[in-house]
Order: C-alpha cells, then structure tokens, then sequence
C-alpha cells in the first residue's frame, strides 16, 4: 500500500487494538456472561431449566409466533416488492415509506396500539368479548405484535435487488409466452434469492426476540402466553439468575447462529453479484 | 407499456397487508388521541413524571449516539482500512446487537455492571455507579446502538477514491490533515445518518434498558415505562397521550433520516 494513504505503523496499531478492545468490552463481555452465568451451577441445572415445561412452552409459542410472522411477512413482502420494483404508479414513494413506518415505532407504543384495537375498552373489545376471543393476553396478540415489528424486513431487502436486477428476463419470458406464476417461480425468486433469504433470517431473528411490544400484550401468563424473552424476564426478576440466563444463552445461541447465516448469505450474495458483473462485462 | 402481469394481485395484497397490520393499528391511536383532546393531551405531556422521562430518555439516549459517532467511526475505519487476523469476525461480530434479544441484553449488562459484577465492582471502588443509575441506561444504549453509524459509514469509506488522498498528501498535506480536510467531510453525512438512526433508536428502546436502568420514578425511569405504568394502573387514555407524542417524535426523526439520506446519496453521486 502506498505510504500517502496509509498512517505510520504505530497509528494502525493503536486503532486496531483500540477498536478491538471497544469492542471486546461492549460486545464479547455480555455474550461471555450469558453462558458463564448459565453454566455456573453446572449443566444438571442449566438442562433442568431449558427442559422446564414452561421453558418448552415458550420455545414453542416463540417459534410459532416467529414462523407465521416469517410466511405472512415474506409471502406479503413478495408482493410488495414485485408491484413497487416492476411497476411505476402515483403514491409509489408514499407506499415505501409506509412500509418503513413499522420500524420507526418503539415496540412499546406497538403493544398500546393493539390494546386500542383489541383490549377490553378498544374498537373491537366489546365484539371480542361477546364472541369470547381473546386478543389481548393471549396468542393472537402476541402473533400480532410480533407481525408488526417484523413487518418491513423482507419487502426492504428484496426491493432494492429486484431494482438492481431489473426486468428483462422477466419481460424477455413474457413475450416468449410465460405465464405470470411461471415468471414469479423460474425467474424472479432465484434472480433474488439471496435478497430474501436475508430478509427472512433478520426478520426471524427479531421475531424470535421481541421483548416490548411481546410484553404489553402478552400479560405474562406462565407457560400460556411467554414467548422465550418473557419466560426470562420472569425468571430473572424471580431472582433465578441460573435459569434465567440458562434460558437466555439458548436465545444467544440463536442470534449466534443468525450472524453465521449472515455472514454466509452476505458472501453468496456478493459472489453471484460479481459473477453477474462479469458477464454483463462481456455481453457490454 | 406494462408487459409484466399481476400489478393488480400484489398491489392489493400489499395495501391489504399494510392497512389491516400497520394503518387500522394507527388509526384507532389517532382516533383515541382525538377524542381526548388537545387539553388533556397537554396536562399528561407536563406531568412532572413524564417530563422527568421525557428528559431522560433524551438524553441518555443522545449521549449514547455520541459515544457510537466516535466509537462508530473507529471500527469502521479499522474494518475497511486495515488487513488484520480476525478482521472478518469483528466484522460479523458488529452485528451482534441487532440480533441478540434486547431482553437478554438487558439481563447480561446487569449483571456485569451490577456492584457486585465483572466491571461494575471495580467501578464502584471509583466511586462509579452504573447499574440502577442514567449511566447504566448509557451504557445499555451504547450496546443496542453501537451498529448504526459503522454500517452507514462503512459502505461510504468503502468507496472513496483513493486518489483524492493522494492528491492531498502530493500538495504536500500531513496524513492527519488529509483525514481532517479530505475525508471526515465525505463522511459526515452517512455520520449524521448513524447518528439519527441510534438517537431514534435509544428513544423508543425497553428490552435492554428495563432491566439496568433501575426504574425509579423521577431519577431513572424511562419514557416507554411510562407508558407501561399507565397501561397496568389503567389509565389507556394518558398512555396513549404519551404514545402519540413518542409517535410524532419518531415521525420527525423518520422525516430527518430521510433527507439526510438523500444528502448523502446526492454527495456519493457529486
């Protein structure tokens, strides 16, 4: 490297390790103490707690939360994508920033608008009651919860690939006399396929750990309406610290994961977008 | 010309989506917020409680921002500059706040700041209380925020010309002064950005702060537990009132990432 773009060798090392212990201090030293206190009254305690019934049960309404939030956010998200990327209309831009909105709500007000909709004094509460649906306090709310604050991850990840993509394959096949789900299948999906396996793994991953909005609509019924954050919660302020961070480190070990998936698809993305460039190199 | 079919199906799948989960939600705060009125919208925003929150939430929340400018831009610059052994999983590491459940956060920070914890006993002999102080809700913001102002200036410094540096340092300007005059000025508008992003961010953020902050009323007791504590005495009508005023804040901050994102998108383009 060029000495005039490059600093003396001791400046690089300063920041190098300044950054590296930044870092170490803000971000390795809490993922340590998740699994140090986890493991801390051994594993016979740390399995007691991750196998506890109520344990089980969180898991499962985690995940189920996590994967209808996965099919409608992504099936819808598909949608969005195709008619904002494919097609120019009026109110186009007003639609993109509607979908951002979602992101910009903190979780809690999130919980508050759906106590509005559906808790006992909101627009549909008396409805829900006469019917005995239960919104509130119970799975649906946290499934709808959960829905809004994953709502955006899918449809702003595929847009700007299906944007960069473009749609002359897309038309290309049309003329040749494909149909529009043939077009979808064969050509658009594996054309961003990449695009929308990030969208879902970070959408996934915040369902699997919503804590706010999960909170104030879950009213924190043991082994009824906890999903896995909450279930530590309730360990935690029960002052069972082994359990609770036996459970947390099991919810580290999917955001562990979730980076490895990350990483991954980061790196298949970028590949397939080089390759791409290389052959657009050569047809130009 | 529209070659391409199903405008009509994923359109109306799409308003269908957005209506029923993002604006019916919505609509019933606005209407909740109109029926209350302007008056007792006020009388709930000066409670003595509320501004306490208010001010805290603020203000820990930019002081957390700040921190990540500075903190931000080193790790950046460190990741895209320099070739170093395990400069890939620092990079992937970056991440990591994104996608670890804030809750656990929240009960890991504790612990480890906690009087009797890993940092916070020798802190205490300082003299410096973190857990169940404003420091200790910094300290959980700096976390959850920490990735915003490297990933907007990552992408930035990744693609700067070098040969505008060399320019500069063949006119004869030190490597410092370069930094200063030639490329902290490319960078401030994905800075400015980061910035907005964490700010916003730390406002509206619970799971990592409930824990740490210590909830006391008045000294540390945050904005969105207001509105908690609204909900469980319930009082739905001040909560809402609060919400609403939460909700035209991250509107504001909606509308200001906005342009700062089209400045910055103009400069890259420029």
């Amino acid at each position: 490297m060029n000495s005039s773009h490059s600093e003396p060798a001791w400046v690089r090392r300063t920041l190098i390790g300044s950054a590296l212990a930044a870092m170490a201090v803000v971000l390795v030293v809490p993922l340590v103490a998740v699994f140090w206190e986890g493991l801390a009254a051994g594993w016979q305690v740390y399995w007691a707690a991750v196998t506890d019934p109520d344990a089980r049960h969180a898991i499962w309404l985690t995940l189920l939360a996590a994967a209808i939030s996965l099919v409608i956010n992504g099936v819808a998200g598909i949608a969005a994508a195709w008619a904002i990327a494919k097609f120019r209309f009026p109110g186009r831009s007003l639609l993109i920033t509607a979908i951002e909105l979602p992101f910009s709500v903190s979780p809690v007000v999130v919980g508050l608008l759906f106590v509005l909709l559906f808790g006992s004094h909101g627009w549909f509460g008396a409805w829900l009651q006469s019917h005995d649906v239960r919104v509130i306090f119970a799975m649906p709310g946290i499934v709808l919860a959960t829905l809004f604050i994953t709502f955006p991850f899918v449809v702003r990840e595929l847009l700007p690939v299906m944007e960069a993509v473009g749609s002359e394959e897309e038309e290309a096949a049309r003329v040749l006399g494909a149909r529009g789900w043939q077009i979808l299948w064969r050509i658009t999906l594996p054309n961003v396929k990449w695009g929308l396996m990030y969208g879902l793994i970070l959408c996934s991953a915040r369902a699997i750990g919503e804590f706010g909005a999960v909170s104030v609509v879950s009213g924190h019924i043991r082994g009824e309406t906890n999903t896995m954050p909450l279930h530590v919660e309730i360990l935690y302020n029960d002052y069972q610290y082994n359990a609770a961070f036996a459970c947390a480190s099991v919810l580290c070990l999917t955001a562990l994961v979730t980076l490895v998936l990350k990483a991954v698809v980061e790196w298949r993305a970028e590949r397939a977008l080089n390759q791409a460039k290389v052959k657009g190199g050569v047809e130009a | 010309m529209r070659v391409l079919p199903g405008f009509g199906l994923s359109l109306g799948i799409t308003l269908l989506w957005l209506g029923l989960l993002v604006l019916l939600p919505l609509a019933a705060l606005a209407a909740k917020a109109m029926g209350m009125g302007w008056a007792d919208m006020w009388r709930v925003w000066t409670e003595p409680r509320v501004i306490a929150a208010l001010e805290l939430s603020f203000f820990t929340a930019a002081v957390a921002a700040v921190v990540n400018l500075f903190l931000g831009l080193l790790i950046a610059w460190v990741l895209v500059r320099y070739r170093f052994p395990g400069r890939k999983l620092a990079d992937a590491l970056v991440d990591l706040p994104f996608a670890l459940p804030t809750a656990v956060a929240g009960i890991a920070l504790t612990t480890i700041y906690a009087p009797t914890g890993w940092l916070g006993e020798p802190l205490a002999a300082l003299g410096i209380k973190v857990a169940y102080a404003p420091l200790g809700i910094i300290v959980a913001l700096i976390f959850v925020t920490l990735p915003f102002v490297v990933r907007t200036v990552q992408p930035v410094l990744e693609s700067l010309p070098h040969e505008i540096e060399e320019a500069s340092a063949s006119l004869g300007a030190s490597r410092w002064s370069t930094f200063r005059r030639v490329i902290l000025p490319e960078l401030i508008p994905a800075l400015a950005t980061g910035f907005a992003l964490a700010f916003a961010r730390g406002v509206g953020e619970f799971g990592s702060v409930v824990f740490i902050s210590g909830n006391l009323p008045m000294k540390t007791e945050i904005l969105p537990l207001v509105i908690i504590g609204k909900l469980d005495q319930y009082a739905v009508p001040a909560a809402t009132a609060i919400a609403v005023l939460m909700l035209l804040f991250s509107f504001v901050m909606l509308l200001a990432i906005n342009l700062l994102q089209r400045w910055a998108q103009r400069r890259a383009v420029a």
